[in-house]
């Protein structure tokens, strides 16, 4: 290795693409380090608070494009007090000082000011790319500036945002030169949109490959729309509620006739059931469909449609499809790898109208199946253990029964060897998320078996410290580790403190680790940070003996972050 | 959840009462995390949970399953949905509140008529099966061509105009909107709106 000059081994990491094998790359020697560092373009941060962004720009002269994700998972569960962190803001201020010439930025659960979305608009030249999900913090008006100023955006993409919408004038911020969109997706956005706009935005953007609306873009501009761009690869309507006798209507059956490109769908957030045929025509290509923000279909509707769907690999609905519909996406799509079911009713009394009948029935069907996250009325061991021998491949599997700590209704035991079998038989089985009645025994499995696991979610399970410890000791690969309401304590906390340092983070709720627990922990291991969070404010800091509500830990570079609100306590 | 399959002695039991309500779905709902004796749910109140009590949780919270649960449905989190998704499939308390659209249901050959909240439901399948519920029938397949096929009760309503029409033809937007009264008709009498027994 030290016979090639750099010259010679800089394109040869042009070929290393993933952050892992980057990764690994810069390891090696002091050499591949800074080749691999003066090369390095894309930079993912899995936890903004792990480091900070001048050690980001000082290692990184050539980064285009930078991932970063703030707030802990079980934040978008509510779980995690709005002020809690994750601001964009210092980094874009950072970046925008430093010579980064900044491409792409995407997000994960951060607090995205309208002053950071102006100062990125107005920093980085060459800004392509804005991919925000499950983030808060800003307005239309912050939309209004990246549309203004970016002169060669080809990606806004808002997932489930929590946007503040000051009723578009944005969308009139893109200039009449803009023509470089490839992707838009405002779908999460609540207010009006001035659709003269949209339409000539879509009519001057002969590269745009995805569009996703929302809900007030009404039947009759996606007809226009569709007219405009038939060389969608992702289309995502907003209100499908044509009258059936229209023109408009049968103009967009022929406009769909054209659209031969389309393999994504979604949408259909508000819907006249009468006229899905008339999308039949695309169905035959579609690999993702995702209709569950549908409410307005019904099973039948929705199991009619899927007949048409023989090459979908992706399918995320509501559960109002049945057991019966689940067995009809068995029966049809034999491509399927992922698929997610979601509540109708998710403040419901726990009435899915799915069961394990149903997951049974998709195991069977599908072999191919390696993703799943499935919310259901119930579940039984011999299910899962059907279920594992059906589908050995799973990569992802996420249960969630509504009742959380229902056990097998045939049996009334507790479902550990269902998830057991899981965790036996999917030996690639990298992220799982438990529920229903579980003993430690479920963890006895699972550090057992899952060798490959890095993500696990834990819900209302175990007996004692004991469950967390197999985890802890048999999972090498874990990265990520949640849990809440499940006793476990200072004893399966402080076993192996080095562990935390392998891992991404930490998430305890519920549980039975005391203050003084988490201060041990935080003595022993300086590299880590302990954060408490003190919502109710009855803690006091000297009891040591107190259960602590919230902790989240996670390692860092860097040591305490400077912005912590005054509920959140830096151990 | 494992019940005792009973006599159905309910059945010929003789009460007061509209025939199909009963005291079952009360039951369902308490005998849920009763059932289980491993762990029972926190109280709502999140904060109280790391309170007073210093002793092992589960023993702690064992005393609190009687009345855990009517706060099944209100644990912090849980199910685990994003409140994005939450907010879009259910529409906020306020707005459901101001817009309640309350109509009588009348049903052939019951005693007195019940009144249901349109804006309660989301679409027609939620509609049907709480009228089937409230009322102890079943309505038919339905189709544009034919109606409800394969049984003798029909579900119809009053338009603003004052013309009787057949549940299911339009949006469900536009039936809530034009709605007054809801009739389940039975019988001959439906036939005469094209059902065929």
């Amino acid at each position: 290795m030290n016979y090639f000059p750099d010259e010679v081994l800089e394109p040869v990491f042009d070929f290393i693409t993933s952050h892992k094998d980057r990764n690994s790359v810069s390891l090696v020697c002091k050499s591949w380090f800074k080749i691999e560092r003066y090369s390095r373009q894309r930079v993912f941060i899995g936890n903004c608070y792990s480091t900070c962004p001048e050690r980001l720009i000082a290692r990184f002269p050539g980064l285009k494009s930078l991932t970063l994700k703030g707030k802990p998972h079980f934040a978008d569960f509510n779980l995690v007090p709005h002020d809690w962190g994750g601001f964009l803001y210092p980094w874009i201020e950072a970046l925008a000082k430093s010579r980064i010439g900044l491409e792409e930025l995407r997000l994960k659960r951060m607090v995205v000011s309208d002053e950071s979305l102006e100062l990125l608009s107005k920093s980085f030249v060459n800004f392509k790319s804005l991919v925000l999900v499950s983030c808060e913090g800003f307005t239309t008006d912050g939309l209004a500036a990246i549309a203004a100023n970016c002169r060669f955006l080809r990606e806004l993409d808002l997932q489930e945002n929590e946007v503040d919408d000051h009723r578009g004038h944005w969308l009139s911020c893109f200039p009449e030169s803009c023509t470089s969109l490839v992707s838009l997706n405002f779908a999460c956005l609540k207010g009006e949109i001035n659709l003269g706009a949209l339409e000539r935005l879509v009519a001057r953007s002969p590269n745009l490959k995805s569009l996703r609306l929302n809900r007030a873009v009404p039947f009759d501009t996606l007809e226009k729309l569709l007219m405009q761009a038939p060389q969608l690869l992702d289309l995502g309507t907003g209100s499908y509620v044509p009258d059936p006798s229209s023109e408009a209507y049968n103009r967009l059956k022929s406009a769909i006739q054209r659209c031969k490109s389309i393999r994504s769908l979604s949408g259909f957030l508000e819907v006249n059931p009468r006229c899905m045929s008339a999308i039949y025509p695309i169905c035959a290509n579609l690999t993702f469909l995702n209709l569950s923000y549908a409410p307005g279909l019904s099973g039948n509707e929705l199991t009619k449609l899927i007949q048409h769907c023989r090459k979908l690999q992706r399918l995320w609905i509501l559960d109002y499809i049945g057991d019966k519909g689940l067995g009809v996406v068995a029966s049809t799509c034999k491509e399927l790898q992922e698929l997610r079911v979601f509540p109708t009713d998710p403040l419901g009394a726990g009435n899915a109208a799915v069961t394990e009948e149903g997951l049974v029935l998709i195991s069977a069907g599908c072999p191919k199946l390696n993703s799943l996250l499935y919310f259901c009325q119930q579940m039984t061991n011999a299910a899962l253990i059907t279920v594992a021998k059906n589908c050995p491949n799973f990569i992802c599997f996420r249960l969630c029964i509504l009742d959380p700590i229902k056990p097998d209704p045939v049996t009334n035991r507790p479902l550990d060897e269902g998830f057991g079998a899981i965790v036996e038989s999917c030996e690639g089985l990298k992220r799982l998320s438990l529920s229903g009645l579980l003993s430690d025994q479920v963890f006895l499995y699972i550090g057992m078996y899952a060798k490959q696991l890095e993500m696990l979610s834990i819900a209302f399970a175990g007996d004692s410290d004991e469950g967390m410890l197999y985890v802890l000791n048999g999972c090498k690969k874990l990265r990520k580790l949640e849990i809440r309401d499940s006793p476990f304590g200072n004893a399966a906390l402080l076993e192996d403190v080095g562990k935390y340092e392998t891992m991404r983070s930490l998430w305890m709720s519920s549980c039975e680790v005391t203050l003084g627990g988490c201060k041990t922990l935080a003595e022993k291991m300086p590299s880590l940070s302990v954060e408490i969070i003190n919502e109710s404010q009855q803690m006091e800091f000297s009891l040591d003996d107190r259960t602590v509500d919230k902790m989240y830990l996670y390692r860092t570079l860097v040591g305490h972050r400077k912005d912590a609100p005054e509920f959140v306590w830096i151990l | 959840m494992a019940y005792e399959k009973d006599l159905n002695l309910e059945a010929t039991e003789l009460r007061l009462g509209l025939p199909g309500t009963s005291e079952e779905s009360a039951e369902k709902q308490t005998s849920a995390t009763l059932r289980s004796n491993k762990r029972a749910l926190p109280d709502m109140n999140e904060g109280s949970v790391s309170g007073d009590n210093h002793s092992n949780v589960a023993a702690a919270k064992k005393c609190d399953q009687e009345t855990a649960s009517p706060t099944k449905a209100q644990v912090v989190g849980w199910p685990p949905i994003r409140s994005y998704r939450k907010n879009c499939l259910q529409p906020k308390k306020t707005e459901a509140e101001t817009a309640r659209i309350y109509v009588k249901v009348s049903m052939d050959g019951a005693p007195y008529l019940r009144k249901i909240d349109l804006k309660g439901y989301k679409g027609y399948p939620e509609l049907l099966k709480a009228l089937e519920d409230m009322f102890k029938f079943k309505v038919g397949e339905y189709s544009e061509r034919e109606g409800y096929n394969g049984s003798e009760f029909v579900p119809t309503y009053e338009d603003k105009d004052g013309d009787w029409m057949l549940v299911g033809d339009v949006p469900w937007e536009m039936f809530t909107n034009s709605c007054k009264r809801l009739r389940i008709m039975k019988g001959s009498e439906a036939r005469g709106l094209g059902c065929v027994v």
